[in-house]
C-alpha cells in the first residue's frame, strides 16, 4: 500500500492507534505511579501520575517484606522449566513417530492428540487432586509439574512441523547408519529449533499465568509460583495499601515484561506461529 | 537400536524393516502415550464416574446416585445464574475483542511509522500476569479513589461502582477480558493480513477496486477466512474459561453476579469439596466446550479453506 | 497519436536510481516485449504505468490523455501478473467476472446479501455471465469455470488470468512476465497462444521478461532496459544485429555473443596478436571490446589461420555444436557455434584457428556505447594489407596464401599489442 507523507487518512489513523495505545498502556501507567504514592496522595488525587511525594522505597519495602519474590520467582521459574522439559522430551518423539514412521496406532494417536485439545487442565482437575492427595504429593513440585508434563497443543504443533520438513533430510541419516532414537536427537531436535522456541514462549507464558492448578495443589508459601502469592499478599494486606499492592504487582508483573520487552520479535512469532499451524 | 536389514529375501527384509520401524514407532509414543492416559484420559473418565456419585472429600464412603446430581443443576440457582453470568461474559467479550483485534492489526497493518511500538503496546496485556494485572484493575475501578470514577467525574458523569455492584461487575470484568485478549488477536490476524500475497490488491485496484473498503470485501476479508476462524474459537473458548479476574476481584460476587462456570466447579469442588457434585458440573463444563468446538467447525470450517 | 507514451519517467527509492528517465511509445496494435536482467526496473515501470506505483518525474499518456491523477483503476488498463494474482476464494467465472461487476455494478449491488436486493442488478449480472462464457470459449477454459484456483494446473491458471484481463477490452495490455512459473515445454506453446490473442485482439500491449529469447520471438519491437536505462528499442532483427550498446550485445543471444579486449589505433583495431581492419575503426588511440556471435567465428583446423586457440570443451547439441575455446595469445575463452560436420572429431585439448567474420564484428568503446554506422551485412572484402583475416565465406586458398606475411604481420602485431598493453 502506498502512504504519502501526511494524508488525512494516515492522520486519521495515527490519532486512532495513539489512542488506544493510550487506553491499553494506562493500567501500567497508574500502577507504576501509584507505586510511588503514600497512602494521603492515593486517597486524593487519583489522576495525576506524578506522586507528590515519592514514596516508592517504602511501598516497595512493605511489599518485600511481605512477598517473599525471590522464592516465588524461584518456583516460577523451576515449574515453568521443569514442565517446559518434559513437555517437550515426551512431545517430539511422539511427534516425529506419528510424522515419519509408520506403525499401527498411529492413527488412533491422531484422534487421541485431536481429543486432548479438547480437554483442558481445569476438566481433569478434580479427579487429578483427589489422586494427589491420597498419594500425599499435595504442596510439591511434582503436584504442580505433573499434569502438564503431556501437552498435546506441543505434539500437534511438533506434528504440523514435522510434517512439513522433507524427508530426504532423514533418508540420508538412516544411509549414515544412525538409529531412530539417534535421528531424533540428532537431526531431528536441532532442525526443530524454530517450533521449539515458538512452544516455549506459548507454554511459559501459560503455565507461568496459571492459578487455577496451584490454587488447588498448594496451600504453603514456600511452593507458591508468582500468581499465588500475589493471592497471599492481596489476602494478607487489608486491602487498603494500594501503594504497597501496586508495588507488590510491579515487583511480580515486571520478570515477564522485561522478558518479553527483550524477546519481542519471538513472542509475536511464536504466536503467530500456533495461529498460523492452528 | 539400528535396524540392520539383512539382504537375504527382499521381501522378508522388507517386512522385518517395517515390523522395527513400527517397534522404534511405538517406543518413541509410549511415554506420550502412557502420559496421556493417567492425565487425560484416566482423570475424564473419572470425572464422568464421579458425576454419578456423591462423593466428598474427607467422607470416606460414597455410593451411585444415577442421574440425581444432574437433576439437581438443573434446579440449582447457582449454577443457572453461573452458567447464564459465562454466556453473557463471552457474548461481549468474544466479539468485542476480536473485532478491536481485527481492526488494530488493519490500522497497524497498513501503517509504516512506529509499528513494533504499537503491537508491544496492544499485546503487553497478554504478556502481563493476569492476577497483577487484574489487582491493577481494582484500583483503577474503585468507585472512590480510582482514576476512571475521577475521570468520568471531570466530565460531570457519576461514575458507578464498577465491581462493588451486582449491576455492573460483570461489564466491569468484560473490560478487563477485552482488554486481556484484544492483543493476542491482533497478533493473529497481523499474521493473517501479512500473509495475504501483495499483488492480489495490485490486482484488484486494476480490476476496478477503488476504495479501501471495496479492497477489503474483495481481498481481504475472504482472504483472512481461515485465521478468522481460529481466532473466533480462541477467542469463546478462553472467554468461556474465565476464572483469574473472577477469584482474585470478586469471589463470584456481589451476590452471585459475577458467577462464572469455572469459579462455580472451583467452589464445589476444591472448598466445599462436593468433588461428586463438582464432577457433574465439569461434565457439563466440557461438553459446552465440545459442542462449541463441533459447531465452529462444522459451520464455518468449510466455507473458509479454498483449496 | 501513440497508443502509450512514456516521457522522462523517473523513480528512485532509498538511494537507489530505479527509473532513470525511461521514455518509449508504443504505437496502436503493436507488441512491446521490455527485456532485461531481474532488478533493472522492469516491473517498476509496469507498475508506474498502471497506476499502481508513482514515478517522481515523468508523465504518462495513453490515447493520448495524460494519467497524472488517474487512478489505477481509471485508467482502463489490464494487467496479467507473474503469479496471476486470481482471488483463490472465487471460481473461474467469478474470478473474470470482477472487473466486469467493478465497472457495471454500483457499490450497493455489490454487497453480499444487500445487494441481491437492489433494483437492476440481476439483470446485469447476466449480461456479464455471457460476457465471461464467450471470453471463457475464446481461450477454451469453458469448462473450468466453476473451478477454483487451487483445483486447477498452471497453464489453465494463466488462461484465467488472460480471459480477466481481456474480458472488458481494455487499452492498453501489460503483461509481467506471465509465463515464468511455467515449466518449459508448456511456455514455448503459451508464447505461441499469446501472440496469437494479441493479433486477433489488436491491443497494444508491453510485455516483460527477463527471457530474452521469449522477447525476439514475440515482439514487434525489444526494448532492452538496464540499470533503470531504457538502453534501445528496436525490432528483433536489429536489437540482435545491431545493438546499440554493449550491454544490449550482451543480454542479447544465446549463446552469449564475445566480447574480447582490444585496442583501437589508427583505424586498426589489434586483438590478441591480430590486426583487423573494420570499417569506422576510430583512429584515435583507444581501448575498445569488439564483439562477435559465436555464429560468425569460424574454425579452421590450423592454428596458424586466424587466431590460435585450444578447444576446452565440446557440447554436442544435436543440430550444432559449441565449441569453448581459449585464445592462447591473450587468454580470454571464445565460443564458437559450427555445424557438427565441422566439428566432427575434435576434442577438448586440439588446437584450431579461429576467423572473425570482419562484417560481423561489432565495436565498443570503453564506455558500452556502440562505434559507427550499422554493420555491413554480408562479409565486407578485405582491403590489402589485412594481416590473417580471409574473407569469410571464401575459401581458405586467400588465408593459405598470405600466411608468410601474416606470420609476419602477426609478429609484428603481437610485439605492438605487447608494448601496448605492457
Amino acid at each position: 500500500m502506498m502512504t504519502s507523507a501526511f494524508s488525512l487518512g494516515r492522520i486519521i489513523r495515527l490519532t486512532l492507534l495513539s489512542l488506544g495505545a493510550i487506553v491499553f498502556l494506562s493500567p501500567y501507567a497508574f500502577m507504576i505511579s501509584t507505586a510511588g504514592k503514600a497512602q494521603s496522595d492515593i486517597f486524593t488525587s487519583s489522576l495525576s501520575l506524578i506522586p507528590a511525594h515519592l514514596t516508592y522505597v517504602e511501598n516497595f519495602a512493605k511489599a518485600l517484606s511481605r512477598v517473599p519474590m525471590a522464592r516465588l520467582l524461584w518456583n516460577g521459574v523451576v515449574v515453568c522449566g521443569l514442565i517446559f522439559f518434559f513437555q517437550v522430551l515426551v512431545a517430539i518423539p511422539c511427534a516425529y513417530a506419528m510424522a515419519k514412521l509408520r506403525f499401527g496406532a498411529a492413527r488412533a494417536m491422531m484422534v487421541l492428540v485431536m481429543l486432548g485439545l479438547l480437554v483442558p487442565i481445569h476438566a481433569t482437575a478434580l479427579p487429578l487432586y483427589v489422586a494427589f492427595d491420597r498419594a500425599s504429593l499435595l504442596n510439591s513440585y511434582a503436584a504442580l509439574v505433573a499434569p502438564f508434563t503431556i501437552s498435546v497443543f506441543a505434539i500437534f504443533m511438533f506434528l504440523q512441523f514435522f510434517r512439513a520438513m522433507p524427508d530426504d533430510l532423514i533418508h540420508a541419516a538412516r544411509l549414515d547408519g544412525m538409529s531412530e532414537i539417534g535421528i531424533v536427537a540428532r537431526v531431528i531436535v536441532p532442525n526443530a529449533w524454530p517450533a521449539v522456541t515458538a512452544f516455549a514462549i506459548f507454554s511459559v507464558v501459560a503455565h507461568w499465568n496459571d492459578l487455577y492448578w496451584p490454587l488447588i495443589v498448594i496451600s504453603k508459601q514456600d511452593y507458591a509460583t508468582p500468581p499465588l502469592g500475589l493471592m497471599y499478599f492481596r489476602a494478607a494486606e487489608a486491602g487498603d495499601d494500594y501503594g504497597a499492592l501496586m508495588a507488590a504487582t510491579l515487583m511480580i508483573t515486571l520478570p515477564l515484561v522485561a522478558a518479553f520487552l527483550l524477546a519481542q520479535k519471538r513472542f509475536v512469532e511464536g504466536i503467530t506461529m500456533t495461529g498460523l499451524k492452528g | 537400536m539400528a535396524s540392520v536389514v539383512s539382504m537375504a529375501a527382499p521381501h522378508d527384509s522388507a517386512a522385518a524393516h517395517r515390523r522395527s520401524e513400527a517397534q522404534i514407532a511405538w517406543m518413541l509414543v509410549l511415554p506420550a502415550m502412557i502420559l496421556l492416559f493417567l492425565f487425560v484420559l484416566l482423570p475424564v473418565a473419572s470425572v464422568i464416574v464421579l458425576g454419578f456419585t456423591d462423593f466428598e472429600l474427607g467422607f470416606g464412603k460414597f455410593r451411585f446416585v444415577g442421574f440425581e446430581n444432574y437433576a439437581h443443576l438443573i434446579t440449582d440457582r447457582t449454577f443457572r445464574k453461573s452458567l447464564w453470568n459465562t454466556t453473557v461474559y463471552t457474548a461481549i467479550v468474544a466479539p468485542v475483542s476480536i473485532l478491536l483485534g481485527l481492526g488494530i492489526a488493519m490500522l497497524i497493518e497498513s501503517e509504516t511509522a512506529a509499528r513494533s511500538f504499537f503491537r508491544t503496546a496492544y499485546f503487553l496485556p497478554v504478556a502481563s500476569l493476569i492476577v497483577a494485572m487484574a489487582t491493577v484493575w481494582q484500583y483503577m475501578f474503585h468507585p472512590t479513589i480510582g482514576p476512571i470514577n475521577a475521570l468520568l467525574a471531570l466530565v460531570g458523569l457519576p461514575g458507578p461502582n464498577w465491581l462493588g455492584s451486582s449491576g455492573t461487575v460483570l461489564y466491569s470484568l468484560s473490560i478487563i477480558g477485552v482488554w486481556q485478549s484484544a492483543g493476542f488477536n491482533m497478533v493473529l490476524f497481523l499474521a493473517g493480513l501479512t500473509a495475504i500475497p501483495r499483488e492480489l490488491y495490485a490486482a484488484a485496484e486494476v480490476d476496478g477496486a477503488r476504495s479501501s473498503f471495496d479492497r477489503f470485501l474483495l481481498v481481504t476479508w475472504p482472504m483472512l477466512g481461515p485465521t478468522t476462524l481460529f481466532v473466533i474459537t480462541i477467542s469463546i473458548t478462553n472467554a468461556v474459561k474465565v476464572f483469574e479476574t473472577v477469584k482474585t476481584l470478586t469471589d463470584g460476587g456481589p451476590n452471585k453476579a459475577s458467577e462464572v462456570l469455572l469459579f462455580t466447579i472451583y467452589q464445589e469442588g476444591f472448598v466445599y469439596l462436593r468433588v461428586g457434585y463438582a464432577s457433574a458440573m465439569t461434565v457439563v463444563f466440557l461438553l459446552i466446550l465440545v459442542v462449541l468446538m463441533f459447531l465452529q467447525y462444522r459451520v464455518l470450517d468449510r466455507r473458509v479453506h479454498y483449496t | 497519436m501513440s497508443a502509450l507514451s512514456l516521457r522522462g519517467i523517473t523513480k528512485a527509492f532509498a538511494g537507489n536510481q530505479i527509473l532513470d528517465g525511461v521514455s518509449l511509445d508504443i504505437a496502436a496494435g503493436e507488441f512491446i516485449a521490455l527485456v532485461g536482467p531481474s532488478g533493472c526496473g522492469k516491473s517498476t515501470l509496469l507498475r508506474v504505468l498502471a497506476g499502481l506505483d508513482h514515478a517522481d518525474r515523468g508523465e504518462i499518456l495513453i490515447g493520448g490523455r495524460d494519467m497524472s491523477g488517474v487512478a489505477a483503476a481509471d485508467r482502463n488498463i489490464a494487467m496479467v501478473f507473474q503469479s496471476y494474482a486470481l482471488y483463490p476464494h472465487l471460481t473461474a467465472s467469478e474470478n473474470i467476472a470482477v472487473p466486469l461487476a467493478m465497472r457495471r455494478l454500483s457499490r450497493m449491488q455489490r454487497l453480499p446479501f444487500i445487494g441481491s436486493l437492489m433494483p437492476g442488478q440481476r439483470a446485469t449480472r447476466v449480461k456479464i455471465a455471457r460476457d465471461v462464457r464467450e471470453m471463457a470459449t475464446s481461450l477454451k477454459i469453458d469448462h473450468l469455470l466453476d473451478r477454483k484456483p487451487g483445483q486447477m494446473s498452471g497453464g489453465q491458471r494463466q488462461r484465467v488470468a488472460l480471459a480477466r484481463a481481456m474480458v472488458r477490452q481494455p487499452n492498453i495490455f501489460l503483461m509481467d512476465e506471465p509465463l515464468s512459473n511455467l515449466d518449459a515445454n508448456l511456455r514455448v506453446h503459451a508464447r505461441g497462444e499469446i501472440v496469437d490473442l494479441h493479433r486477433r485482439a489488436g491491443v497494444p500491449t508491453l510485455y516483460v521478461t527477463h527471457d530474452q529469447a521469449e522477447a525476439l520471438s514475440m515482439a514487434d519491437r525489444v526494448a532492452v532496459m538496464m540499470g533503470g536505462k531504457l538502453l534501445q528499442i528496436a525490432s528483433p532483427e536489429v536489437i540482435y544485429d545491431d545493438p546499440a550498446h554493449i550491454e544490449v550485445a550482451r543480454f542479447i543471444g544465446q549463446p552469449r555473443i564475445n566480447l574480447l579486449p582490444a585496442f583501437a589505433e589508427g583505424g586498426v583495431i589489434l586483438c590478441g596478436g591480430l590486426r583487423l581492419m573494420l570499417d569506422n575503426a576510430p583512429d584515435r588511440k583507444m581501448p575498445v571490446t569488439i564483439a562477435i556471435r559465436p555464429e560468425f567465428v569460424f574454425l579452421s583446423r590450423s592454428r596458424h589461420d586466424g587466431l590460435a586457440a585450444r578447444i576446452e570443451r565440446v557440447e554436442f547439441l544435436g543440430s550444432e555444436v559449441i565449441l569453448h575455446c581459449r585464445l592462447e595469445a591473450i587468454s580470454e575463452t571464445i565460443i564458437a557455434k559450427v555445424q557438427p560436420s565441422e566439428a566432427a572429431g575434435l576434442a577438448a585439448g586440439d588446437a584450431v584457428g579461429l576467423r572473425l567474420s570482419p562484417g560481423r564484428t561489432l565495436i565498443f568503446a570503453e564506455d558500452g556505447s556502440r562505434l559507427a554506422g550499422s554493420v555491413a551485412t554480408g562479409d565486407a572484402g578485405l582491403t590489402a594489407g589485412d594481416a590473417g583475416l580471409g574473407s569469410a565465406d571464401a575459401g581458405l586458398g586467400s588465408a593459405d596464401a598470405g600466411l608468410g606475411s601474416a606470420d609476419a604481420g602477426l609478429m609484428a602485431g603481437h610485439s605492438q599489442w605487447e608494448r601496448a598493453h605492457g
